[in-house]
């Protein structure tokens, strides 16, 4: 039994955001992962609740006809991963949410809760953040369209206002059109944990395949909120495809990165995965995108 | 608080509830269903030991509200059984591989097992060992358990095949 | 033997898979009321008020007891049989609820209510007012001239301080020629990790306080009860029915004393006491943490002069078993190689942690973790070959511990080492493995162990078995011995069937004890049951055959010497010729107009003695060294537990052993905030319990001797494949490295520190 004191039920999203602006307060309730265990705990006993668990309208995955990807919130990392639009243009997006906890945690865990629970160590938040996502933020007002880059405002503080319910979140076409990613999850387990650090990275080669156009990198847990480095980014910009790749981008990771000491993991530790993570997705995005390492 | 009727198909058969809506789908199938072999590890969606199907995918009960259950399709380990006593091969597997010591994680085992022997092609013990990563079992160290959901794949493979 | 050894399927498996096994939280009446401990949020300090009008105003509050209100006796624990002798007593510095907080979580208060929200919410509405001291962490602070006192009996923190010596060990030492190996061990706090939570549920009853309970000693919790409330053994009852695991937690009187208090507040009506999983991590027990200190001389033919140790074990805020857990330890140390002189001195030290208490292979995990990387250290220095100085040293047949009178009757030990030694090439892959460079690189390690059977003669070895006939000829098996998962039930049936000579089919096991009716047992620990119970039982069924046969002998008129029982039926001695069904005796015996006698029989065993079990673990790892992770590539462990009874199962504990071995070396550990002794990862997700896919496929062997004083060659198996996983991945860490790491786990934070003071990190 959970102790929350009011429960709204609403039966569609026009509901749910007029629930959502007379009652502020409330919290959204998507899959609950997040929220049914902080009430166990006992940090949100006694709150409201609005459920949108059931609200089919902000379930699927769509191509849009401006070739934009359109994943609704409500949809599960076990549907995401699975679903042939993921698979075909933006797989490593499948593979990062794959890794979350265990299947039971991917069938009820949603994306949409994933990336507004705010954590820096959510696992799907570091392939957004490269892939350049726009989140469609929706209220009795209208829809705001907004970089999930500004999104992240503090470790669980993100740019959601209380009227607000995220209802999409888009990848444009141009961000994800000849790309290859690769997301390295370093948790203790490999199963069933949080990350110690996360990297996700995407190219874009040459033509001839021998140089970078475009790596896009993000991090989680090196810093308070998951974040791109736009130094290690800078210094592959049109780097071949080398040993010296991997480093110029493992040294410009540590430029954009600040890790803490945690008991879970020290600084210097981060630090170390920081590069190492940084080489090795590099690595495997290159190869995927059909280029191989020299040297 | 305010109670619900909930309706929906437990183990084949269509039932409505009364249930608190701060109910779990475990606190429903526990308390007003009477389902037992339902347990609890965790209560927080960390042990996989109150693993049900909901439309054929498995869940963990003690982190899912009883209140969206309503139209869902759910099956516990009593729906493996019939009341002859008659059991599942892949509930024979955990008998005949000793997939069983405590036998308090079993339950969400061979929940979480359904999906992957279902499987038209064979999969890989790492790939058997990744679907029941959600289920914690602190006494077999998992060989036995890989074993019964092997060894039941490659059953019900063969069987298709077969017909 | 006709059934022992058969590798037959558990007698409890089919309620198990069917859901139909009950449990203790599946057994609370509906109409229960619900128990919520108020735990302290500081560990070293007293509780000075409470202010509870909030609380009481929670609707559905039914009773609210603190501290102040407890009876004012201090009970002990530990499940250990009870001693008559005082100074053998276990320890009785805790009382229900403490006004004396001595660490993080202790337990302040008790609400009862209606429903489990309104406990929990009332609980959180208490408002304590504390005095508080700087909590005691360490074994170090709490050792300290002018350290707060935890417990006032012990003014110095020291629980027990104990020595022993073998020989001179300043006399060995002046051996010409020797070489000194020096090294320091340290291993963490982990826990049991049993998937069903501590909890229990009590009501009163015909003048009783009965307490169903997930434990796996109901007649010592039955006599912890009595203590704790100051009533009578009678009073009490004790139900245990299926558990989901123990592992030495539930060995324990857990949250049974403290509910059969707070039925009697409520008028006896039921209440259901549950800890919550973090609960359970953080306010039951854990596993000791200790640091040894180990010195060794060794000559230049490899054998060990002498040996010294110094263990330190931290055993948090309560005795519970207190100083039982480092003296095995390091009686361990001196069993595995009884060479030359030995000397060891160990401490017990109260600290502001959690309990620490039994924990499967008490104490020995430990010890085996710092004894067997220390003799891979000795390796190293010396260039000994590492099997050779183990063969060398090791305990052999015939060994009598001088301290304990412990007898090796029987050993297998080097045999497991060669299968292991076999199974993984590991001579030929130590040397290829030797010289390695770049990133990541493969290593092989081994580790042997040795390990007791039961507790005699530290503690008292006794059991009780009934056997009913039923009218049907089959039978009813009554034990105290419980079933925790290990398998006791199946062997027991198996045990029972081949001496009375019936078919499995017809045992009964009686699982659920009932302390008002089940004979006497100590319960499941020590990897006791199977010996020290299967004596009782094997002793009851011989007694129970001759009853049913002095009967056959009646209906047969024929001397009972000249009869037997194979498979059911009364034959001639040494002829298979079937005389009459035993389902004919039974009828007859039970409703003969002539001669009516209910056949039953029930027997006493004392053990007096005990025997050691061996084996080895062998590993291959990969290690990744930017990443900071150890890979195991193939593991098995080779065991010596004389007759395997039934090969099913004992492989089962064995990978359960194994797996919880792999967790001690590479995954787990607790964590504490450093200012305040509060656990950081008291749940399954921050603890590092590992999952089916960090597991990698087990292996398990065994080397099948005949234990003479088992009652079916059988030794202990339980508890043992935990104790030689760890040191093994250590050393085989240190094959692939060079980097000898002296604690345990090898997580990879430990791993980046160690590599990176190795140079390998830059
Ligand atoms: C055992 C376990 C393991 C886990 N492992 C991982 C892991 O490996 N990696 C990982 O990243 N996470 C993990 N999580 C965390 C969690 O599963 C995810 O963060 C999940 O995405 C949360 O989604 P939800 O819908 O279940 O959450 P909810 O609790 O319903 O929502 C989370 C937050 O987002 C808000 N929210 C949800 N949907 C919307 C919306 N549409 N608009 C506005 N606000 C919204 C909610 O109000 C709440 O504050 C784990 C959790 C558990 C219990
Ligand atoms: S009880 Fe539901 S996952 Fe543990
Ligand atoms: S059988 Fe005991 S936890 Fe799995």
């Amino acid at each position: 039994m959970y102790n929350f004191n009011k429960l709204y039920e609403p039966t569609s999203v026009e509901e749910a955001l007029r629930l959502k602006k007379e009652h502020p307060e409330a919290l959204l309730l998507a899959g609950g992962s997040d929220i049914l265990i902080k009430i166990r705990e006992g940090k949100l006993a006694g709150c409201d609740l609005i459920n949108i668990y059931m609200l089919e309208e902000l379930r699927g995955i769509c191509l849009e006809d401006d070739g934009s990807i359109l994943i609704r919130p409500l949809t599960s990392f076990t549907d995401v991963s699975m679903h042939p639009v993921i698979k075909g243009h933006v797989p490593v997006l499948g593979e990062a949410v794959d890794q979350i906890g265990g299947p039971q945690i991917r069938n009820i865990g949603t994306i949409g809760g994933n990336i507004c629970n705010g954590v820096t160590s959510a696992d799907s938040a570091t392939t957004f953040k490269t892939y350049d996502a726009v989140l469609e933020l929706t209220s009795m007002d209208g829809i705001r369209l907004l970089p999930y880059a500004e999104f992240n405002l503090g470790p669980g503080k993100v740019d959601l206002r209380p009227d607000e319910i995220m209802t999409g979140i888009r990848i444009p076409k141009e961000s994800y059109e000849n790309t290859y990613g690769h997301y390295i999850k370093y948790a203790m387990r490999r199963a069933m944990d949080i990350a110690t650090l996360g990297c996700s990275v995407n190219v874009r080669l040459s033509k001839s395949k021998d140089s970078i156009d475009r790596l896009r990198i993000a991090f989680g847990v090196a810093a308070p909120i998951p974040i791109r480095s736009t130094h290690a980014e800078e210094s592959a910009q049109g780097h071949a495809l080398d040993a010296a790749l991997l480093e110029a981008v493992a040294e410009g990771a540590l430029a954009d990165v600040t890790p803490r000491t945690s008991w879970r993991a020290s600084k210097e530790f981060r630090l170390q995965l920081v590069k190492e993570l940084a080489r090795r997705a590099t690595k495997a995005a290159v190869e995927k995108a059909g280029g191989t390492i020299n040297g | 608080m305010a109670n619900k009727n909930i309706t929906c198909t437990v183990n084949g058969k269509q039932r409505t509830f009364a249930v608190d809506v701060r109910s779990s789908l475990s606190d429903m199938l526990r308390g007003n269903a009477g389902l037992d072999s339902i347990k609890h590890g965790c209560d927080v969606g960390e042990c996989g030991a109150c693993t049900v199907l909901i439309n054929g995918k498995p869940f963990n009960s003690c982190i899912y509200m009883a209140i969206w259950a309503e139209g869902k399709d759910i099956l516990t380990l009593e729906g493996l059984s019939d009341t002859k006593g008659t059991i599942s091969d892949i509930q024979q597997a955990f008998i005949d591989e000793g997939a069983v010591q405590c036998g308090f994680c079993t339950p969400g085992f061979i929940m979480s097992s359904i999906p992957i022997i279902n499987k038209d092609t064979p999969s890989s013990r790492e790939e058997i060992r990744k679907q029941v990563a959600g289920n914690l079992c602190r006494c077999t160290g998992y060989e036995h358990i890989v074993d019964a959901i092997e060894k039941t794949q490659k059953k019900r493979i063969a069987e298709k095949k077969q017909n | 033997m006709n059934i022992i050894g058969k590798p037959l399927n558990r007698v409890d498996a089919y309620d198990k898979v069917t859901g139909k096994a009950k449990y203790t939280p599946d057994l609370v009446s509906p109409h229960a009321l619900h128990a919520k401990v108020l735990h302290s949020t500081i560990a070293n300090g007293w509780v000075k008020e409470f202010d509870l009008s909030e609380a009481w105003k929670v609707e559905g509050v039914v009773d609210i007891v603190t501290c102040f209100d407890v009876p004012d006796i201090q009970f002990p624990t530990a499940g250990h049989p009870w001693s008559t002798e005082p100074k053998h007593q276990d320890i009785a510095d805790r009382k229900l609820l403490n006004a004396r907080v001595r660490c993080y979580a202790d337990d302040i208060a008790a609400v009862v209510a209606e429903t489990e929200i309104a406990a929990e919410v009332a609980v959180r509405k208490i408002k304590v007012t504390y005095e508080e001291y700087t909590p005691i962490l360490s074994i170090e602070d709490a050792m300290k001239e002018g350290a707060t006192v935890i417990h006032e009996e012990k003014p110095n923190n020291v629980v027990v301080h104990s020595s022993y010596e073998i020989g001179s060990f300043e006399e060995a030492i002046k051996e010409k020629g020797l070489i000194k190996v020096v090294g320091d061990y340290e291993t963490p706090i982990v826990t049991h990790c049993h998937i069903e939570p501590a909890n229990s549920f009590a009501y009163m009853e015909d003048g009783k306080i009965v307490v169903v309970s997930s434990t796996q000693i109901p007649h010592i919790v039955r006599r912890v009860c009595s203590q704790a409330l100051g009533v009578g053994f009678g009073t009490i009852r004790i139900v245990k029915p299926y558990i989901g695991g123990g592992f030495g937690n539930k060995q324990d009187a857990l949250t049974e004393p403290l509910n059969a208090y707070l039925t009697t507040r409520v008028g006896g009506r039921p209440v259901r006491l549950a800890y919550t999983r973090e609960e359970t991590f953080a306010c039951t027990r854990t596993r000791h943490a200790m640091k040894f200190h180990i010195e060794s001389y060794i000559r230049p033919d490899g054998s060990f002069a002498a040996r010294s140790i110094e263990a330190y074990s931290n055993q948090g805020a309560y005795a519970s078993h207190a100083h039982a857990l480092v003296a095995n330890s390091v009686n361990g140390f001196r069993m595995m190689y009884p060479v030359g002189a030995i000397k060891g001195e160990a401490y017990t030290v109260y600290t502001n942690m959690p309990t620490a208490g039994a924990m499967r292979a008490y104490g020995i995990p430990q010890i085996g973790f710092a004894l067997e990387a220390h003799v891979d250290d000795i390796v190293a220095k010396t260039g000994f070959d590492s099997i050779k100085i183990r063969k060398q040293n090791m305990m052999k047949l015939g060994f009598v511990d001088p301290v304990t009178t412990i007898t090796c009757h029987s050993t297998g030990l080097e045999e497991c080492i060669d299968k292991g030694e076999k199974y993984l090439s590991y001579t030929k892959k130590r040397k290829e493995y030797e010289k390695q460079d770049g990133p990541i690189r493969r290593g092989v390690g081994m580790a042997i162990f040795c390990y007791k059977t039961g507790v005699y003669p530290i503690s008292l070895e006794t059991s009780a078995v009934r056997m009913l006939l039923n009218q049907d000829g089959s039978l009813q098996v009554q034990m105290g011995a419980t079933e925790i998962g290990q398998g006791a039930d199946t062997v027991f049936a198996m045990m029972a069937a081949e001496t009375v000579g019936l078919t499995m089919d017809k045992i009964h096991m009686v699982s659920k004890q009932d302390t008002d009716v089940t004979p006497y047992d100590t319960g499941a620990y020590a990897s006791r049951q199977s010996y020290v119970s299967g004596l009782a039982l094997k002793k009851t069924a011989e007694t129970f055959k001759k009853k049913l046969l002095e009967f056959a002998g009646f209906m047969l008129k024929c001397d009972p010497w000249d009869l037997d029982i194979k498979e059911n039926y009364i034959v001639h001695t040494n002829k298979d010729e079937r005389l009459l069904s035993v389902a004919e005796v039974a009828l007859e015996s039970c409703y003969s107009m002539t001669n009516s006698q209910h056949i039953s029989a029930e027997e006493t065993h004392h053990c007096t003695d005990n025997t050691y079990s061996f084996g080895v673990c062998f590993v291959e790892v990969e290690v990744d060294i930017p990443m900071c992770q150890v890979k195991v590539l193939d593991i098995i462990n080779v065991h010596d537990s004389g007759t395997i009874l039934n090969h099913q199962t004992a492989r089962g504990q064995v990978h359960g052993g194994m797996s919880m071995g792999l967790g001690y070396g590479l995954y787990e550990r607790h964590l504490f905030d450093p200012k305040t002794g509060r656990m950081y990862n008291d749940n399954l997700l921050d603890y590092k319990l590992m999952t089916a896919l960090d597991t990698p496929d087990l292996h398990a062997d065994f080397v099948e001797t005949y234990d003479p004083t088992g009652p079916y060659g059988n030794k202990s198996l339980g508890e043992p494949p935990t104790i030689p996983v760890a040191p093994a991945i250590r050393n085989a860490v240190l094959n692939a490295t060079g980097v000898a790491i002296n604690a345990i786990p090898l997580h990879p934070q430990r791993l980046f520190g160690a590599f990176t003071d190795a140079g390998l990190i830059k």
